[in-house]
């Protein structure tokens, strides 16, 4: 019982953290068909950049309940501020461009953003570990948990709730969903592609930022953090369905639980398993396992 | 007649070229400054608290050797008289890109000599492009065993003991420390160093603790993943008390947050190699009690060490850099040192400016003092360093505001390396004959 029940939790909290970062991934995929590496950066930044906030506070002896609203405003500032910038002057001039030449520029953009986060926040790692520290630990089924560490299985419930919320029972939801069905047909009927796709890039982009900046009081924020996640991201999107937002719960789900199970019963497979599922996936379904359906063009 | 004459100046022209390229390929020329690469990490995960102070490291003792302000026995000025100008690489990218920025240092920048490099995968790489390329490198942080035990190098050094001796002497202070804990697991990255670093202290424990018996679920993430939750479950619910570690840099300060808000280090015995770094940069967060080496004498453990060499060393990189020296910035000044020592021996036998073979030759089995203790160039034909390695209990010094350690032990090179020209695998199963321990 304790056995499983660790599993579970382990592979729930993993899931939860891939999900938040491969969430974004997927939105942008689904609604720009863009397969942006520059994912990474925003997840870097959101981390580098609370880590900073979190450092402020501290130091400073502020209250520590300000340490929240400090990650979320990093988040938001960070994909506000990242998301615009790199759509509004360098995808908007390629979309009639080749999708390889896009995924190229979006490379580009990862390895400069990757060496302005150096030459901002130098080399040196920034440990925030405050807001971990502060909310302690909790004892499930016989083991210590870390109560922050756990909040990420609330904070991606909430982050998957609003996410199904905004797009099947909003106006601005339905658009979306147009246009990720067709964008041609969805411009002929008037829908402002150009600003959906500002906004997607922008939302994806906090996302991912939200990832980084939430994660950031549990690890060592260093120069190149965001690499394997990155890959980790791509993995979970593939096996989920490109574009698709129930294909990211699901393939996170599926890639944190393989995962822990693994590092449990044969440590040695840990990576193995993740890549083992996304090959077989390829050759069964190529598409994923929920990619979203395309209109037949004639 | 012209042509007499013409065939005589050439004679003569072509005899001065003669005696001239002899006496080149004999002797060099007495140098102002020799041109050296110095490579560490400089970005990357790897950079903060292991590259940028090694960095730092060497800079304090080229610039104090270059000034001639150094101390004894360091104190004549210069590398053979000459003063050093350290081109600074980084080491990120992996072995491909390294080998490559290796051949560009020595075939169109013309250094004299190559220092540095931490990861094994990298020293790997380089050991045979240098021996090939036939460039004096010296290597300073990076312990694979397998670099001299698989072949012996014509031009390369390390200053660096290999990780065996930093197993075994964790295997050592385990047993003197904590006899009746029998069972034990690891956390080690999943590549050369970790796989390594765990299996020697594995083969030691066979040894020196014959009841002991390690956990068939090891753990070997992925260097650099950053994420460690399932793995420090699966090790809490591991009946294995003691938990070895060889985790570095970004790694064991992630590890070390995550372990720590779960009350990890509560419940196990936790064995750091190399983890000085982390307790630097958590400061008096960092958990007491965890057993913690530095590969050496050096970092954390060499803190309250008084010899003048280290107090200078410690007062000079307080000064500069405003932060206390760690176990890279000992291991580069260290290759610093035995390159100027190297230098200055050979230029005292050949009474000139020495060749790179001169120097080669005069590093090969050196004996040169270390920051706290004399280093031995006694294995790897000469080639490879031993020296002592040292454990201690993490413990914070509230009076002095700095991180420190407790009950050290210090291990000496005749207890945790194998004799001269002996595999250590071969020489630990059977039974690790002629070591010396105290």
């Amino acid at each position: 019982m304790q056995f499983w029940a660790t599993v579970f939790l382990d592979g729930l909290t993993y899931a939860s953290y891939l999900f938040i970062v491969s969430l974004g991934l997927t939105i942008i995929f689904g609604v720009m068909k863009i397969l942006n590496v520059a994912h990474g950066s925003f997840y870097a930044w959101g981390a580098y950049t609370a880590a900073f906030a979190i450092g402020i506070i501290s130091d400073n002896d502020l209250p520590e309940i300000l340490f929240l609203p400090a990650i979320l405003i990093s988040a938001v500032l960070v994909g506000v501020v990242l998301g615009y910038i790199i759509e509004r002057f360098i995808l908007r001039k390629m979309y009639n461009q080749d999708i390889h030449l896009i995924v190229l520029a979006t490379f580009g953009v990862f390895l400069i953003f990757e060496d302005l986060i150096i030459i901002t926040f130098g080399v040196d790692p920034y440990l925030p570990y405050q807001p971990a520290m502060m909310l302690g630990w909790i004892d499930i089924v016989g083991l210590n948990r870390g109560v922050y560490q756990l909040s990420l299985i609330l904070l991606a419930t909430i982050v998957a709730f609003g996410c199904w919320y905004g797009l099947t029972k909003t106006k601005w939801g339905k658009l979306l969903q147009s246009v990720i069905y067709d964008r041609e047909i969805s411009e002929a009927m008037g829908i402002n592609v150009t600003k959906v796709y500002v906004v997607t890039f922008i939302g994806g982009a906090i996302l991912g930022a939200l990832g980084g900046a939430y994660v950031a009081p549990t690890t060592s924020v260093s120069p190149g953090f965001a690499i394997d996640l990155v890959v980790l991201s791509f993995a979970v999107v593939v096996i989920g369905g490109m574009g698709s937002i129930p294909g990211a719960l699901i393939g996170s789900l599926i890639v944190g639980l393989l995962r822990a199970f693994a590092v449990h019963q044969a440590p040695i497979l840990e990576l193995f398993v993740v890549f083992a599922v996304m090959a077989i996936v390829l050759i069964i379904r190529p598409e994923g396992l929920f990619a979203p359906p395309k209109a037949r063009k004639i | 007649m012209k042509i007499k004459i013409f065939n005589k100046t050439t004679k003569v022209a072509s005899a001065s070229m003669l005696v001239a390229s002899c006496l080149l390929a004999g002797t060099a020329f007495a140098k102002d400054t020799v041109k050296v690469g110095v490579v560490s990490f400089l970005t990357g995960p790897a950079a903060g608290v292991f590259g940028v102070p090694a960095k730092q490291g060497a800079q304090i003792v080229i610039d104090a050797i270059n000034n001639g302000t150094m101390p004894a026995p360091y104190n004549k000025q210069g590398f053979a008289g000459a003063k050093m100008n350290p081109i600074f690489s980084d080491e990120s990218g992996g072995g491909t890109k390294q080998v490559g920025l290796f051949r560009d240092f020595v075939e169109k920048q013309k250094v004299d000599a190559m220092i540095g490099y931490i990861s094994s995968g990298n020293c790997m790489a380089i050991g045979p492009i240098a021996d090939e390329l036939k460039m004096l490198t010296v290597f300073s942080t990076c312990g694979t065993p397998r670099l001299y035990e698989e072949k012996l190098r014509s031009h390369v050094f390390r200053t660096q003991a290999n990780a065996v001796g930093d197993s075994l002497a964790a295997a050592r202070y385990i047993t003197d420390m904590y006899p009746n804990e029998k069972n034990y697991t690891g956390i080690n990255q999943n590549y050369a160093w970790g796989q390594d670093s765990y299996k020697f202290f594995e083969l030691g424990m066979k040894q020196m603790s014959p009841d002991s018996k390690g956990s068939d679920k090891p753990q070997f993430p992925k260097l650099f993943v950053g994420q460690y939750g399932t793995e420090i479950s699966a090790l809490s619910l591991d009946k294995a008390k003691v938990v070895h570690s060889s985790f570095w840099d970004g790694d064991i300060e992630a590890f070390t947050l995550q372990a720590m808000v779960r009350g990890f280090f509560q419940k196990k015995i936790f064995v750091s190699s190399v983890g000085g770094s982390a307790v630097d940069a958590l400061d008096k967060k960092f958990p007491d009690g965890i057993v913690m080496g530095t590969r050496g004498n050096v970092g954390l453990l060499a803190r309250d060490d008084k010899s003048p060499l280290n107090v200078w060393f410690i007062k000079e990189y307080k000064k500069r850099f405003n932060a206390l020296p760690l176990g890279p910035s000992y291991q580069y000044a260290r290759s610093i040192l035995a390159y100027k020592f190297a230098m200055d021996k050979a230029m005292a036998k050949a009474g000139s400016f020495p060749t790179q073979d001169q120097v080669i030759a005069a590093m090969k089995n050196i004996k040169f003092k270390s920051f706290t203790e004399t280093i031995s160039m006694a294995r790897g034909g000469g080639h490879q360093a031993v020296h002592s390695v040292g454990y201690g209990l993490t413990k914070y010094n509230k009076k002095g505001k700095t991180p420190g350690a407790e009950k050290v032990k210090m291990y000496g090179p005749e207890c945790i390396y194998p004799p001269a020209g002996t595999k250590s695998e071969d020489w630990i199963n059977a039974g690790m004959p002629g070591a010396k321990c105290n």
